[in-house]
This record gives C-alpha cells, sequence and structure tokens, in this order.
C-alpha cells in the first residue's frame, strides 16, 4: 500500500450531497448538534480569549472529567442535574486550586494550571477505568467523543423527544438547550462582564466584583464543556472554544462584533466539519474541530488588513522602495 | 563576549553532571543485557495476590518488570530534569502543546509504515511537535493574539487533525492498527525492545545536552537580557531546548501518552522548584521525583495490566509535588503556617507581658500589694477575657508569669524569668520611641505605632547601639523610664537570688 493511498478519493456528490439525500434527518441532527457545540463554545470563548484564560479552558476541559465521573457514581445514572453539579463542582474546584497552588506558594501561574488540571485529569481516567463497569463512560471516547452517536440516538425510544411533529435526539434538545441559556446568561450580564474583562480595576470600583464574574464565568465554562464532553471530548471542546473567537478576533474587534461572527462561524464550521468527516470516513467531532482549525488558517492568510499576505505584500513594498532609494 | 560574561560561564562549574553521564551509561549496559532476555511482556505474567505482585515487581526477578521500570523511570528522569528549565522559563503550557501536537505525527508515522514502528513514530511525531512550536510562535508573532491562546489553538487543532487521522487507520483494509490508541494515555507493558533503546538513546542525548550547555541554558533561562549582552545563543538555546522537549515528549508518549505527558514535564520540577533555590540541585531533585514517579508508574501497569500507565505515573508525580507543597522546609505550606503561628503567638505574649508591666509600672496592683490586677489588665488590652485568659496561661505555662486567686480577680506576677523579657519589650519599646523622636525628629505622638511593631524585632545589638547613641538616657518622650542594661542585671541576679517559687512584682525602675 502505497504512502497517501489513505486519503479518500474526492468526489463532489459523494461528499456534498449524498449524506442529505441518504440520511437527511442524521444528517440534520449532527450539524445541528456540532452548530450549537460551536455556538456555546464560542460565546464563552470569545471571553477565554479576551481574558487571557485559554489555557485555564483547557485545564477545566480536562478536569471536569473526576467531577462528571464521582458524579455520576454517587447519582449511580447518566442524568443531567448529577452532570451539571459534577462540572460546577469540579469547575470551581479547579480554578480555586489553581489560584491556591499559585497564591499560598512560590508556584508560577503556568506551572499551577498544569499541575493541577493533570492531576484532576489522571484521577478522572483512574476513576473510569476502575469503574468502568458501573458507568457509561469510555476512557477513549473521553478524549475525543463521536458526534454520530447523536444520529443514532432517535432509535432509541428513550432519547427521543418530540417537538414539531418530528423526533429528536436528547443531545441536540440539550445541547441547544445549553446554548440559549448560555447566550442569555451573556447578554443579561453583558455588560459586568465586558468591563470586568476589559477593566478589573473598574468593575470593581463600580461594584461588580470581578472575582464572582471570574468564577461565574468558570462555572459557566464547565457546564459548556460538560455538556459537549460527550459529543466531542475533552480536548477537541478546546478547538470549539478557543477557535472560533480567535478567528473572529483576526477580523474584528470589538466585542459585539466578535459574538456576532463567533455565531455566523457556527453554521460554517458545523456543516464543513460534517462534510470534511463524511469525505475523509473519520470522527467527525476531529472534523468539526479541524473544520475551525482551517477557517482559522484561512483567515490568518488572507486577512485584508492584518493577514499574512497583506504583512508580506507590506513588507515586500517596503523592500522596494528603499532599493529605489538606495538607487537613487 | 565581555570579561564579565567569560567570568560567569566559568565560576559556574560543571562537574557533578559527569556522574550523571556515568550512570547513564551504566543503565545503558544493563539495558543491553537485559534486551537480550527480554521475552515476555508484563501482560503475560500470572496474576497473584496483592502482596505477592508487590514483592515480585520489588525483587526484579522478571526482565519484562525490568525493562518495564527501566524505560518509565529513565524518561521520568529525563522528563523531570529537561522539566526544571521549562518551569524556570514558564513554558509550562508549551510542553503541553507539543505533546498533543505530536499526535498527528504518530498517526502519520504509523500511516508511513502501516505498522507500529518506533522509529517512523518517532520522527513523525518529532517533526509535527517542531511544526506545532513554529506554528504556535508564528500565530504569536504574526496577530493580535497572545500566547495563550495561540498555544491552545495549536493544541487543539493538532489534536483534531491527529483524532482524524487514527479514526482513519481504523478503516483502513491491511494495517495492523492495534495500540494506536495507547498513545493516548500511554501503557508502559506494551513497550518493547525499540521504544526501550529510544528512551535511553534520547534520555543519553538530552543529559549530554543538558550537562554540555548548562551554562548557557542557566544563563539564559534566568536573564536573557544579559545572555544577550555576553553573547550567549539565546535563539540556540531557546530552539536546541524546543527540541529537547519534543524529543523527550515522543519518546515518553508510549509510557504516558499524549494527554498527560505534560505532567511530567511540569510536576517533578515544580516539586523541585519548592525545595530549592539552586538551580542544579533542582535539576537532580526533579530529576529524581521523575523517576520515582516513572516507578509508581510501572508499578501501576504491572499491578493492573488492563489500566493504562499515564495516570499512575501523574499520580506519583503529583504525590511527590504535594508533598513538596505542603511540607517543604523553606517555601512548603506547613512550615510557612507554621512559622507565621509561631510569630504571631510570640508577639501575642510579649504585648501582654507588656501590658502586666506596665499595669504594675502604674501601680495597678490587685488584692496582694505587688500583683498586678487582672481588671486594669483587661482594660488595657481591650480584648474579650477568654481569650485574654488563655493568653495568661499559655504565659503561666511558659514559666513567665504566675497566676494566684481565683478566676475572677486573679492576681499576676512576674516570674524573674518573665520580668527580664517584659523589661526588654519595654526597653525596646521606648527606646525606640525616643530613637524616632530624638534622632530622626518625630513627633513625640507620632512614634508609637511605629515602635508597637519593631519591639518584637529589634536584637541586643541593636538595643546596645541605640542606648549608645542616646547616650544611655533613662527617659523616654513620654517622660516614662526606660529599663537600663543595670536593670535587667539587677532581675537577673534577683532571679538566682530568689527561690522557685517566689515571683517578683514591681519594683520602681530608671
Amino acid at each position: 500500500m502505497d504512502f497517501l493511498e489513505w486519503i479518500p478519493a474526492y468526489d463532489a456528490t459523494a461528499v456534498w450531497v449524498d449524506p442529505w439525500k441518504m440520511d437527511f434527518w442524521g444528517s440534520l441532527y449532527v450539524t445541528l448538534t456540532g452548530m450549537f457545540i460551536v455556538l456555546s463554545c464560542g460565546w464563552v470563548g470569545v471571553y477565554l480569549i479576551l481574558r487571557r484564560l485559554a489555557l485555564v479552558g483547557d485545564a477545566i476541559s480536562h478536569s471536569v472529567l473526576p467531577g462528571l465521573v464521582i458524579a455520576l457514581l454517587i447519582a449511580g445514572k447518566v442524568t443531567s442535574t448529577a452532570m451539571f453539579l459534577g462540572a460546577l463542582v469540579a469547575g470551581v474546584v479547579t480554578t480555586a486550586l489553581i489560584e491556591f497552588l499559585h497564591g499560598a506558594s512560590r508556584t508560577k501561574p503556568d506551572a499551577a494550571i498544569g499541575v493541577s488540571f493533570t492531576f484532576l485529569f489522571a484521577l478522572g481516567v483512574i476513576l473510569v477505568n476502575s469503574f468502568a463497569g458501573s458507568i457509561d463512560l469510555d476512557a477513549d471516547c473521553v478524549l475525543h467523543g463521536e458526534l454520530i452517536h447523536v444520529a443514532m440516538e432517535v432509535f432509541d425510544p428513550e432519547s427521543v423527544v418530540t417537538a414539531f411533529g418530528v423526533e429528536w435526539p436528547m443531545t441536540l434538545v440539550r445541547m441547544a438547550g445549553v446554548t440559549v441559556v448560555t447566550v442569555a446568561l451573556i447578554l443579561v450580564f453583558y455588560k459586568e462582564l465586558l468591563v470586568s474583562s476589559f477593566d478589573a480595576g473598574l468593575a470593581a470600583s463600580l461594584g461588580y466584583r470581578p472575582r464572582w464574574i471570574h468564577y461565574g464565568l468558570m462555572i459557566m465554562l464547565s457546564w459548556v464543556i460538560v455538556s459537549a464532553f460527550e459529543s466531542v471530548g475533552a480536548i477537541l471542546v478546546i478547538a470549539m472554544l478557543i477557535l472560533p473567537g480567535a478567528t473572529a478576533y483576526l477580523w474584528v474587534q470589538r466585542l459585539p462584533a466578535l459574538l456576532v461572527l463567533t455565531t455566523v462561524f457556527s453554521p460554517i464550521i458545523s456543516l464543513g466539519g460534517y462534510h470534511l468527516g463524511v469525505w475523509l470516513n473519520c470522527s467527525i467531532a476531529a472534523a468539526m474541530a479541524l473544520a475551525a482549525a482551517i477557517l482559522f488558517l484561512i483567515t490568518w492568510v488572507i486577512e485584508p488588513k492584518n493577514g499574512l499576505i497583506r504583512q508580506g505584500w507590506t513588507r515586500w513594498k517596503a523592500f522596494l522602495s528603499m532599493r529605489q532609494a538606495e538607487v537613487r | 563576549m565581555s570579561k564579565r560574561g567569560k567570568f560567569l560561564f566559568q565560576s559556574l562549574e560543571p562537574r557533578t553532571p559527569l556522574r550523571v553521564v556515568g550512570l547513564l551509561v551504566f543503565l545503558f549496559c544493563i539495558s543491553l543485557g537485559s534486551s537480550s532476555s527480554y521475552g515476555d511482556q508484563i501482560g503475560d505474567l500470572v496474576q497473584s495476590d496483592w502482596k505477592a505482585q508487590f514483592w515480585r515487581f520489588l525483587s526484579l526477578k522478571d526482565p519484562a518488570v525490568r525493562a518495564a521500570l527501566l524505560g518509565s523511570a529513565t524518561l521520568g528522569a529525563l522528563c523531570g530534569a529537561l522539566g526544571s528549565f521549562i518551569v524556570v522559563r514558564r513554558w509550562a503550557l508549551l510542553g503541553d502543546t507539543l505533546s498533543h501536537a505530536a499526535l498527528p505525527g504518530v498517526a502519520l508515522g504509523f500511516l508511513w509504515s502501516m505498522k507500529k514502528d518506533p522509529w517512523t513514530i518517532f520522527i513523525g511525531a518529532t517533526l509535527a511537535g517542531i511544526v506545532g512550536a513554529a506554528l504556535s510562535s508564528g500565530i504569536r508573532r504574526t496577530t493580535k493574539l497572545k500566547e495563550d491562546a495561540a498555544l491552545g489553538m495549536t493544541l487543539a487543532s493538532f489534536f483534531a487533525l491527529g483524532i482524524a487521522l487514527i479514526s482513519m487507520t481504523q478503516h483502513l483494509p491491511d494495517a495492523d492498527k492495534s495500540g494506536l490508541e495507547q498513545f493516548l494515555f500511554g501503557q508502559a507493558a506494551a513497550m518493547n525492545d525499540d521504544d526501550i533503546r529510544l528512551i535511553l538513546i534520547a534520555g543519553v542525548v538530552v543529559f549530554a545536552g543538558l550537562i554540555l550547555f548548562y551554562k548557557e541554558l542557566l544563563l539564559t533561562s534566568f536573564d536573557p537580557g544579559f545572555a544577550r549582552s555576553t553573547g550567549a545563543p539565546v535563539k540556540i538555546a531557546q530552539h536546541g531546548l524546543t527540541l529537547a522537549l519534543s524529543f523527550s515528549i515522543v519518546v515518553s508518549l508510549q509510557a504516558v501518552g499524549v494527554a498527560l505527558v505534560s505532567a511530567l514535564l511540569i510536576t517533578p520540577a515544580s516539586a523541585a522548584y519548592l525545595l530549592t533555590d539552586r538551580m542544579k540541585r533542582m535539576v537532580w531533585m526533579s530529576a529524581l521525583f521523575g523517576a520515582f514517579a516513572g516507578v509508581v508508574g510501572a508499578f501501576g501497569s504491572f499491578l493492573q495490566t488492563k489500566a493504562p500507565t499515564g495516570p499512575f505515573i501523574v499520580m506519583g508525580a503529583t504525590m511527590m509535588f504535594a508533598l513538596a507543597f505542603l511540607l517543604g522546609p523553606k517555601h512548603g505550606w506547613v512550615p510557612r503556617r507554621w512559622r507565621r503561628w509561631t510569630q504571631s503567638q510570640k508577639i501575642r505574649s510579649e504585648n501582654l507581658l507588656k501590658a502586666i508591666y506596665q499595669t504594675l509600672e502604674k501601680d495597678e496592683g490587685g488584692i496582694s500589694d505587688d500583683g498586678a490586677a487582672w481588671l486594669s489588665i483587661l482594660r488595657r488590652k481591650k480584648i474579650p477575657e477568654k481569650k485574654l485568659w488563655k493568653e495568661l496561661k499559655a504565659l503561666e505555662r511558659s514559666g513567665l508569669v504566675t497566676v494566684t486567686g481565683d478566676r475572677a480577680r486573679p492576681d499576676i506576677f512576674f516570674t524573674p524569668e518573665g520580668k527580664r523579657h517584659a523589661m526588654e519589650i519595654v526597653r525596646n519599646h521606648r527606646l525606640w520611641e525616643l530613637y524616632l523622636t530624638h534622632s530622626a525628629n518625630f513627633p513625640a505622638d507620632h512614634v508609637h505605632d511605629d515602635a508597637e511593631k519593631i519591639e518584637h524585632l529589634l536584637g541586643e545589638e541593636m538595643v546596645r547601639r541605640l542606648e549608645k547613641l542616646l547616650n544611655h538616657a533613662t527617659l523616654d518622650p513620654h517622660g516614662r523610664p526606660i529599663p537600663s542594661l543595670e536593670d535587667l542585671e539587677e532581675s537577673r541576679s534577683e532571679s538566682e537570688l530568689a527561690p522557685k517559687s517566689g515571683a517578683a512584682g514591681y519594683q520602681g525602675t530608671g
């Protein structure tokens, strides 16, 4: 077998039309779920980027695992309440642990993040493996998830919700609910988040309590992560958190514009990822993260004001004018 | 290079590291010896009870155990030593990024040879790691995005690519695709000869690099500006370190896994950082802690052959970190708390002694004339009676005062020891007040708060000099007497004369 032969041939009809023709509803479920994940993660992610907390997002996306496992062990079965509480506790514990390690010793903040999340994640993996029989979690899935399961959920009558005369899979409905709540929360606390993200001192002087806002954001983050967990896994969720916001940040810098652009990106990433996954015959969640990365790469290169092409062009012109000046 | 820079270079002697080279060569020889007899994998061993397993592990009878132990301990030491440079440079999260970025390289290396060949995987993963590092630094340099976002993006995108590639290999018809998932969480038991050879080679190369370029690495890590001015190769040190980092991450992947390899870099080094202030010692300690974590991981892998090794290694490393964090003599949490507590205890008891002294000085006696009245002390201290009573009892326990009478109206007497101590504190306080008004021209009503703090800190030598400076003055700015050296001597001789139970009350001093 030749190297590179493993890349499937590209056939436009097979990639873009067939999935919808053959299984319209399945494709719709997968892309909609993906869109909601990208949307909710992206909105929270915008604030992570602005507050330079991208790596705390990384940390929490790992450390929700033990919280989730312990909550599921206590609850005995997979329920939304248990998952929510587990994520909440895990988010608060991680944030507090990082602050404690950093504040009570001379450990630097980056090392504090690294030490605490690897510990919590390792704990989670050990728990998953020790109680693999009693909970419905799989260590590998924890890392990369499987979005395609959403499409199969409709075959299980227990995980189906009927609305508008159509059967919707539970995961999709839950993700839609999470997205609505996240967006609503961000809009309600828009001013507080805005001020505390850009000027913590001003926020404190206005009586906003930046610390509470920080913890609130971290709780929201862990909630979004834990909802997306099952579908995209711990590490791919970081892609959904950071990439849409970072791509938007290259185009615009105003907060409302960032949020709008992230919203616009979410269906693009979801659809692009779905079809990329169909073409390459690989994990759909990974393909969506890849689509987000490709979107970023394209933006990075072609963005008109600061893109790589523009930067190269400016440098080339400067070089030319310098040479002309030398000739004279 | 400037003269000063050269001097600095020479003063950092590189002698001890030679020992490590010897150690590594020794380990290498062992591995060559053992690799010939290395047959079974750990998974083939017969399971017996937990204790027997433990002894069997310790006795090192099985070649498989020896191999796994050697491999994971070596890479623990390797990552630990390298990690100390990562931690002091605040690169902790670069390690995480590089390890995730290596995943597509692992998959590509696999796809190249269509089997789990350590060498192609090693090359692919190293290349992918380097591309990841270059990409994240490129993003940082050419866009407005900050370092954390750049690292996080690279990490997630490369990981996504890796997962996509691995999930693609699952559909390949004729590939031996078993074991690729082990790269996510690591499986020390699945290490084969080639893996261990690779670890040892990487270990020798990286340790040799650390030893040879120790001075440069040290200088560029702590003071890049000064390093540049002395002509030390800052950029090269940086790139070399990144390269060494991706080497060690890649060789660790098989045992620790992509997800947790960064812990092996960060956690032992962070533990060492809490225990020492010297870089060389930090490197050694961190290597030792890393090796310990590796041993724990190998043991975990030995006990539970199905479970991944990575989490056990991380647990071993975190254990060391937790110990260092809590009990480290200088920066540890408990000793620092303890120091702060004893310090505040000391200040509290000294303040109470002072209050008793002042009560006696104002002649506010109790029932019997030369004891201090509890009520006036209480009025003076303005803290709840219960609390003050506890402090008083603590003073009595340490033999500084004696308390007679009942709880409601006790009389308090100094022991000679206690009186001397109280006099010292009062002397320090008043001497300092006088010094501030006399030599620093403070108004007399502005000096009390300052003296209140410094009275607990003044040493004997400082007091002598102050006394001399102030011409052995006897009255403080508020007209109260300053106990002098003679007064102290007097109370000391008194303590020799007086019987142990006898208590000395107030005697007008000065």
